[in-house]
């Protein structure tokens, strides 16, 4: 009986395992294959050597990441707050909402921004049509903006999900230990919900970090290193180079989140 | 009579929507006693306690804490402390932590947190736990440290939630000796919410039977017990007869088709009522020597006594008796004037009806259920 339950069990998981292998873990195999080595196949470290020029836009993605990251925790953790304290019906309609915009093409609600944002787009023509002089608004802010607008939904769900799950009784235990509404939410809400933010700022600061299409329609010429990458691929047709600089990006993805998981579990003792 | 009275609850009424949830409800609570709040789920037990927490705003009515009105007070300025049904303790904190919990948040010094949380866990057999992760405990210890988180801060008054609903019978037995063991040390009031009349009976000094948001029979463990003020606290507490008769004068009751002496008076002359017969009260004797006669319907060995099923003229009657008798032996009963109760007529009455439909299966069943869960 419990032979043939195995047995199944391997047969419902094969479809699984066979698709992580074709799709998750022969490209990261080629990913480092063509990092180390050259158009014709020889072993090289000069793909990642030459990873020095691109030091700052590494460094601007990163830290745009961040940025994005921030702000969207910032506006996320209220509003998911306030969404879970609701009642049923009306925190259904709230987190539709909040996934409402996703339903739209991601393409199509950035390149909408750059109407907008635009040197000629709607905010300029209406500052022109009532003689002021247009404002440029691509740049940095906008990329941030884009990013924000993006990927809130990501910070909201999971931070929604966990708090909406909260045993509300341990909130009454900390009112009954003496504490008032500041401090349930700082010693109680926020420590608990801490699984729901961590899994939040994954969600939106490995996307913010690699995008390239955000920075392409609303950065007025900014590069990310997403933008770097599409380019060995689309353009310049260097693979190896584009395969070394992902590999590092990932490696640095990595590292972010591994310092901020740390970062969160000592705030978590802190608090 | 209302000497150092702590709590008193003053036409309380709470009602969601069309649902009265406590009626006009009035009770108060002296200083350093025990004291429990019985009755089936949704009787308004847990709202009671919950009002005296300050999670719920009666619609009406006063809740008065030692003298002040504290209606408005919010549930962290009272002074009084709450285990939670299902513990409610904090996951992100160790053992330590969660006793220290609302000593952190009145600011005391580290050194005194340390004492408290040490004396603390002694009290409830926890010490050396300090570090340890709430989800490694067992549902026992859970409790153990929800009972040392509210003694910490050192309440006047502790309200517990069917604290031990979800521990084993045996737990159950140990921790409600130790509760009332701590109760009695610290001196403090204790106000227990409980569906288990055997849990009320051990521990209280004083039991509020309650049902349908109203309160039934205030009264000592042994009052509650021997003098049951209507059918459904007859039937709520212990096992009990509940029969109709006729006072035909002071001292003298019928029922079953005979004439019983009984020690209650005040009734009105031929004044029907609900007579409450123990089942460990009956004398079983030979047929000829009964005031009452019937046939064994079923015998179920009980460890201490058998508990038999007697047919006396179509009405089912539970007798505990330690003398076997065979399924289907004619037997005589034998009531003495102290084992009846007679009680007033109530919406209760005729509710409860006889033991015919009484069986040990559905208790049988119900444990298996609560094993596999």
């Amino acid at each position: 009986m419990r032979r043939r339950s195995d047995l199944g069990a391997k047969l419902i998981s094969a479809p699984y395992v066979v698709w992580d292998i074709l799709f998750i873990v022969a490209p990261l195999i080629f990913v480092v294959y063509y990092s180390f080595t050259t158009k014709s196949g020889d072993f090289t470290f000069d793909n990642i050597t030459q990873l020095s020029r691109f030091i700052p836009t590494f460094i601007r993605s990163i830290w745009f990441g961040i940025e994005a990251t921030l702000i969207c925790l910032v506006i996320a953790f209220p509003t998911a707050y306030i969404i879970s304290q609701r009642t049923d019906r009306i925190q259904r309609t709230m987190v539709l909402l909040v996934m409402l915009p996703m339903w739209t093409s991601f393409l199509i609600r950035t390149y909408s921004w750059m109407l907008i944002l635009d040197n000629n787009g709607i905010i300029n023509s209406v500052l022109t049509s009532l003689n002021q002089a247009p404002v440029r608004l691509l740049g940095s802010n906008a990329v941030v903006l884009g990013m924000v607008y993006n990927f809130l939904p990501y910070m909201i769900l999971p931070i929604y999900s966990v708090m909406a799950k909260l045993d509300y009784s341990m909130v009454e235990a900390a009112q009954d230990l003496g504490g008032n509404r500041a401090t349930v939410i700082k010693r109680c809400i926020i420590p608990m919900s801490m699984p729901g933010v961590v899994s939040g700022i994954t969600m939106v600061f490995v996307p913010s970090v690699s995008t390239f299409y955000i920075s392409q329609k609303l950065g007025g010429g900014i590069d990310l290193i997403g933008d770097v990458i599409e380019r060995q691929f689309q353009l310049t047709q260097n693979y190896n180079l584009g395969a070394s600089i992902s590999l590092v990006l990932m490696v640095l993805i990595l590292v972010s989140m591994a310092v901020m998981n740390k970062f969160s579990d000592e705030g978590e003792m802190v608090l | 009579m209302k000497d150092n009275v702590i709590i008193d609850l003053k036409n309380i009424s709470v009602s969601y929507g069309d649902n009265k949830v406590l009626d006009n409800l009035n009770l108060y609570i002296r200083d350093k006693e025990f004291i429990t709040f019985l009755g089936p789920s949704g009787c308004g037990k847990t709202t009671t306690l919950r009002v005296i927490a300050g999670f719920i705003d009666p619609d009406d009515g006063e809740v008065i804490f030692d003298g002040k009105k504290i209606n408005d007070i919010p549930p962290h300025k009272r002074n009084v402390n709450t285990i939670f049904q299902r513990y409610a303790l904090f996951p992100h904190l160790n053992v330590y932590e969660n006793v220290a919990f609302g000593l952190r948040i009145k600011k005391m010094p580290e050194k005194q947190i340390k004492e408290t949380v040490e004396e603390m866990l002694a009290l409830v057999n926890l010490k050396g736990f300090n570090k340890r992760n709430i989800n490694s405990l067992s549902g026992g210890q859970q409790q153990r440290v929800a009972i040392a988180r509210a003694l910490a801060v050192h309440p006047r008054v502790l309200l517990l939630d069917e604290p031990l609903g979800a521990l084993d019978l045996k737990l159950r037995k140990d921790m409600q000796v130790e509760l009332k063991n701590i109760q009695q040390r610290l001196g403090i009031t204790f106000v227990y919410v409980t569906h288990d009349q055997e849990e009320a009976l051990s521990m209280s000094d004083t039991i509020v039977v309650m049902d349908g948001g109203l309160i039934q029979q205030i009264g000592t463990p042994t009052d509650i017990y021997n003098e049951p003020k209507n059918a459904f606290v007859a039937d709520f507490i212990g096992e009990s007869n509940i029969l109709d008769g006729v006072m035909l004068e002071d001292c003298l009751v019928e029922f079953s088709g005979h004439r019983f002496e009984c020690l209650d008076k005040g009734f009105m002359k031929n004044e029907s009522v609900d007579v409450v017969v123990r089942p460990e009260d009956v004398d079983v004797v030979k047929p000829e020597e009964g005031m009452l006669k019937g046939v064994v319907s079923s015998v179920t060995f009980k460890g201490v006594h058998y508990e038999i099923i007697v047919d006396i003229g179509g009405f089912k009657w539970m007798i505990q008796t330690t003398d076997y008798q065979p399924e289907g032996a004619n037997i005589g009963l034998f009531i003495e004037p102290d084992a009846i109760h007679i009680m007033k007529k109530s919406k209760y009455s005729g509710l409860y009806g006889d033991y015919s439909s009484f069986s040990d299966e559905f208790d049988e069943l119900s444990i298996v259920e609560e094993e596999e869960e």
